[in-house]
């Protein structure tokens, strides 16, 4: 059971990242002038789309936790759309709390926006799809040795990872080396003087992604042992 | 052994201290100079270099000029005079610059940009070290070869009217003089008129060779109310004006003498767009260098653009114009266009002077000199001015020699230029033995408590390590109060993280976890069981009475509780758009200047009062009577002072014609502030005779936590009294919602002071810049500059921020626990969380002494280190103080 649960969570993440990396070559097809550093505000939503979609597809391919229990319709559609809600109030939650770290608050709120929508899909989307809208849930997740299955403890790791992620994203903003992998945020640091990068976050969560494979292997290997 | 540690921890402060200071003398270095500094009056000038026949050109070229005049205006910033101010206020200055005899130029001053350096650049030519910021407040006579100097040995009569600094500069140079002090900086009219008054008897007499004068009132508005008030305008006018008169005066004494004369228009130092100087920014090393003479004719059409310069090349031009020797320790190099229309003979002769001084220069500075490119060039102009020499002496066709002529002078120009960049650049040797025993001394502090670390949180740890691994960097340094706010705020958050988990988990059973919810799989078992001991050791009464937290608060103050942190990010936030500091984003419009700005005036009031209210119903409420009258009192002196000096108004007021220096009421709160002080310090004493009364103690403390408050008040510009506000409301809640309910111990709450001490310091505006430095603060009340009081009056208001939530610290700590360890145990904590970032900033800099921004940047964050270790020393000691006293009690 544990096996298969591992080779499913490792497949998932593969599938996670493989997402993100499509995103960033796949719309170069469609739309022109497109790319990550440009066109960010595009690519940000374009991101948060395939990993939502991913995310969706998987939940509903693997279901980890399965309820044997039938449900009506109406259940089913109350309980999307109150995941719908959710996902919008921790966008603007987050989107708060950059305010409050030193976002400006009126111009560039567009990206700003975008940073926190693009933050929750990679903590609130796969707390709603594995856990539901159930805020009890939740915290026991994240609270000490309220884990319960491998896949609530990658949920864990990966959550706090991204958070991590853009804590540490924020780091670069005010260095002014200008150098041309920095066009990204020299463009954000000339016009606000917030503490935030957008291209860290994906960054963070892949890294999240990788120290989870990285870990369950090995967990994977102290099994067979 | 707890007991022991905090005093340990204060005789390494005071001891740190001293190793800053000795780490400090070795790394400010002696500029570049020549060793033969006693007898350079023996030496005779060079003589004119030939190859087979001699010269009889051996002595020095007689003056080009016979009147100099030097009109300096300090804080001159260069579009002032070529930009659309200079159009509209210098009307006469811009004709002369445009289609007037003159040249003129944008000469570049290097930092620090501050008054004294600046003279001393311009009349020596040499680049004065960092170090001479420091002197600046008390100028000792300049023992280096300068113009003046030369000037009087050569017998001329020196004439000096303005800043002061001059007469100590150059004492009993000057045949006459009238010095005045800059130090009053709220008063802009009175120095310069104390200039002009003299002006017509001097230019009617001309029995002198050289005046000089300084305009400071361009200067003191600047820093009163920036480079965009209206008052620069008419400062600006009034300099035409003058420069009007002078000119013309000199042009009529022209025609009798019939030799010209010289005028000088130059600024010692830009401004800043906050009005203030001392940095390297743009606006404050740009300055206008604009000669005039009737020498300098030019033929209409003849459009001559301002070209760049070096403020030290004004040296070597004066020295040639009164036909004295270059000072030996310039680096800079003659202005060319001034001797353009001389014969090619003499052009070519200042021109080899001038070459000599510098490779005479280079070869005392540089031990490979000879390999120096600028040298190479020197040897060979030298040899081609030979050849022209002796061509000239044969008496050769015209124009062979016109253009062997222009060939020597462009490779003259040249060598100057290499010569002069070369020095320029000459990073003189870092002392480096007292460089390493200070080190020494530094380190020994943070090496010997290694073991105690545990006994921090992990996460203030790290957060303290990034912050120190941030030091390394130049950008993280001009952008530090980035990184405070940022770990302040995450802090909040992580306050936040706790607080919700005891309220909707309630889990008391376990021990806390790391505060840090998002590093909270780091937390480490053995952490755990050190603190939860350090907890019962230190509050052993609170750990009996209940095991609840939170739960001990009921209804609403639990739901206080809940929105005190984003209370706090809140005012956080709002601070933060309060000033914009650092260097990236300090151009950004924010509300310190909308309140400042002359248009807002009345909501500045509103605000300055509210605040002033605030701040009384925030620290009364834990004061004994007297002094709650006495604060009152105090704050409505304060407002009555800033209305006073201009900054605010009455009700009843409808104009601000009437500015004074507002010395009665500022005098009035000093002794309201000392009242205050004098209450706590008595009821300390008193709660050690007694012994029995604690509250006695935690009162008197209070108390000079609260005289603290006021001299802050009177102190910070009334647009920064928020600041103030807001810091004590942090305090409170902080203290009642957080700090007692969730039980932090003791190192923990330490460490939250400190940063928030540090986010304040931004707060405040300032920033790792000697420019940020309100030096207006150090002459609140007093009538001329007293070295002492203005020092001390200065370092409080630029570290009230740190200071404050120090003293904070201490009336919390020792209100809060009966248990003596406590202080102690935070006086520890304090110690080393100040002094582990300045050692490592030391080690970091000894490091980095050569890199580009070593003077720009990391210079001055190391003053206001040292500057901060200090005031870390000068409050470890009150800790142990008061520690003492705890446990003899």
């Amino acid at each position: 059971m544990k096996d298969t649960d591992i080779k499913r969570l490792l497949y998932t993440h593969l599938l996670c990242i493989f997402s993100i990396i499509l995103s960033i070559f796949i719309p170069s097809f469609f739309l022109e002038n497109f790319s990550i550093l440009e066109t960010h505000l595009t690519w940000l939503c374009i991101c948060s789309v395939f990993v939502t979609a991913v995310n969706l597809v998987l939940y509903l391919v693997v279901k980890p936790n399965a309820s044997s229990k039938r449900s009506s319709l109406s259940y089913k559609v109350t309980r999307f759309l109150k995941c719908c809600i959710y996902f919008l109030m921790s966008c603007f939650f987050f989107h708060v709390i950059f305010v409050l770290y030193g976002a400006p608050l009126i111009e560039l709120v567009l990206e700003t926006f975008l940073f926190a929508v693009i933050l929750s899909t990679f903590t609130t989307v796969p707390c709603l799809c594995l856990l539901g809208p159930n805020i009890k849930a939740w915290l026991r997740v994240f609270s000490r040795n309220g884990v319960t299955s491998i896949w609530e403890n990658s949920l864990q790791i990966t959550t706090i990872s991204s958070f991590i992620g853009t804590w540490l994203g924020a780091f670069p903003i005010p260095l002014d080396w200008e150098r041309p992998w920095q066009v990204g945020f020299s463009y954000l640091k000339q016009q606000n003087k917030c503490l935030y990068s957008d291209g860290k976050t994906e960054e963070a969560s892949q890294y999240a992604c990788i120290n989870d494979v990285v870990q369950l292997s090995s967990d994977a290997t102290s099994l067979s042992l | 052994m707890r007991l022991g540690s905090g005093t340990f921890a204060a005789c390494c402060v005071v001891i740190e201290v001293l190793g800053v200071a000795l780490f400090l003398r070795g790394f400010f270095p002696a500029p570049v100079r020549s060793s033969s500094r006693t007898e350079h009056q023996a030496e005779p000038p060079a003589p004119e270099p030939s190859t087979g026949a001699s010269s009889n050109w051996t002595k020095l070229p007689p003056p080009l000029f016979s009147k100099v005049v030097i009109m300096l205006i300090d804080a001159l910033r260069d579009d002032f005079v070529f930009g659309s101010k200079g159009v509209k206020f210098m009307p006469y200055t811009t004709y002369l610059v445009e289609k007037g005899a003159s040249h003129s130029f944008v000469a570049e001053a290097k930092p620090p940009t501050v008054t004294m350096p600046r003279i001393k650049a311009l009349m020596t030519g040499s680049l004065p070290g960092f170090i001479d910021v420091v002197r600046n407040l008390n100028s000792p006579a300049l023992l280096e070869d300068n113009v003046i100097t030369q000037a009087k040995a050569a017998g001329k009569r020196m004439i000096f009217y303005g800043d002061e600094t001059w007469v100590k500069l150059f004492p009993q140079h000057f045949v006459e003089y009238d010095g005045t002090t800059s130090f009053f900086v709220s008063d802009y009219t009175e120095v310069d008129d104390n200039v002009t008054r003299h002006l017509d008897k001097v230019l009617k007499r001309g029995d002198w060779d050289v005046l000089i004068l300084h305009y400071l009132g361009l200067d003191h508005i600047g820093h009163i109310s920036g480079p965009s008030s209206p008052l620069i305008g008419h400062k600006l006018s009034e300099m035409d004006n003058i420069l009007m008169k002078i000119h013309t005066s000199l042009l009529s004494e022209e025609r009798e003498n019939l030799s010209p004369n010289l005028l000088v228009l130059c600024g010692d130092h830009g401004m800043s767009e906050t009005g203030s100087h001392g940095a390297s920014s743009m606006e404050e090393v740009n300055t206008p260098l604009i000669l005039i003479s009737s020498a300098f004719e030019r033929k209409p059409g003849d459009i001559r653009h301002p070209k760049h310069v070096q403020q030290t090349d004004l040296a070597a031009t004066l020295a040639i114009g009164l036909g004295l020797p270059i000072p030996e320790n310039s680096v800079g190099s003659l202005l060319f266009p001034s001797i353009e229309g001389r014969p090619v003979r003499e052009q070519l002769r200042f021109l080899h002077l001038n070459a000599v001084q510098l490779s005479k220069l280079l070869q005392e500075n540089v031990p490979s000199y000879k390999k120096e490119p600028g040298f190479e060039q020197f040897k060979m102009a030298e040899r081609l001015h030979g050849n022209w020499i002796r061509l000239y002496l044969e008496e050769s066709t015209s124009e062979v020699l016109f253009n062997l002529g222009t060939k020597v002078r462009r490779q003259y120009l040249d060598a100057l230029r290499t010569l002069s960049l070369s020095l320029s650049r000459q990073v003189a040797q870092y002392d480096i033995y007292s460089m390493l025993v200070g080190t020494v001394m530094v380190l020994e502090n943070p090496a010997h408590p290694n073991s105690r670390w545990s006994e921090l949180d992990v996460v203030i740890l790290l957060g303290t390590m990034g912050h120190v691994l941030s030091l390394g960097a130049s950008s993280f340094i001009e952008e530090e109060h980035q990184t405070w706010y940022f770990l302040v705020n995450t802090l909040c958050l992580a306050l936040c993280h706790e607080i919700y988990r005891n309220c909707f988990l309630g889990d008391d059973c376990e021990p806390r976890r790391c505060s840090h919810g998002e590093r909270g799989f780091v937390n480490t078992a053995p952490a755990l069981q050190d603190r939860s001991i350090g907890h019962d050791e230190l509050e052993p009464h609170r750990a009996s009475k209940s095991p609840t937290s939170l739960n001990t608060l009921r209804g609403w103050e639990k739901w206080m509780a809940m929105a005190s942190p984003w209370v706090i990010l809140t005012c956080c936030r709002l601070l933060r758009s309060l000033n914009q500091t650092g260097v990236q984003w300090a151009h950004r419009p924010d509300l310190g200047h909308w309140l400042t700005s002359s248009d807002h005036k009345a909501e500045l009031s509103v605000l300055a009062a509210l605040s002033l209210i605030m701040i009384f119903a925030l620290v009364q409420r834990r004061c004994s009577l007297t002094s709650k009258v006495a604060m009152a009192l105090g704050l409505l002196g304060v407002y009555c002072y800033r209305a006073a000096i201009g900054n605010v108004l009455f009700p009843w007021q409808r104009d601000s014609k009437d500015i004074s220096k507002g010395l009665i009421e500022a005098r009035f709160v000093h002794v309201f502030v000392l009242g205050i002080l004098f209450t706590g310090t008595k009821d300390l004493l008193k709660s050690q005779v007694i012994a029995a009364d604690f509250t006695i103690k935690t009162v008197g403390l209070w108390e000079i936590y609260s005289g603290l408050v006021l001299l802050a008040a009177l102190l910070f510009r009334p647009h920064n009294l928020p600041v103030l506000v807001f810091s004590l409301l942090i305090q409170t809640i902080m203290t009642k919602f957080i700090w007692k309910p969730l039980r932090h111990d003791a190192a923990e709450i330490t460490v939250m002071h400190y940063w928030f001490g540090q986010a304040f310091f931004y707060f405040q505006g300032n920033s790792n810049n000697i420019a940020t430095v309100d030096i207006s603060a150090g002459f609140v009340g007093l009538d001329t500059y007293v070295e002492v009081p203005a020092v001390f009056l200065t370092a409080f208001a630029t570290f009230a921020g740190p200071v404050l939530w120090a003293s904070h610290l201490v009336s919390f700590l020792s209100s809060e626990t009966s248990s003596g360890s406590a202080l102690s145990h935070a006086c520890f904590c304090y110690a080393l969380i100040c002094s582990f970032p300045v050692s490592a900033y030391i080690i970091l800099v000894t490091s980095l002494r050569y890199h580009l921004f070593i003077w720009s940047v990391f210079s001055p964050k190391l003053l206001y280190e040292g500057m901060h270790i200090l005031i870390t020393a000068a409050i470890c000691v009150f800790f142990t103080a008061m520690d003492q006293t705890n446990t003899k009690s």
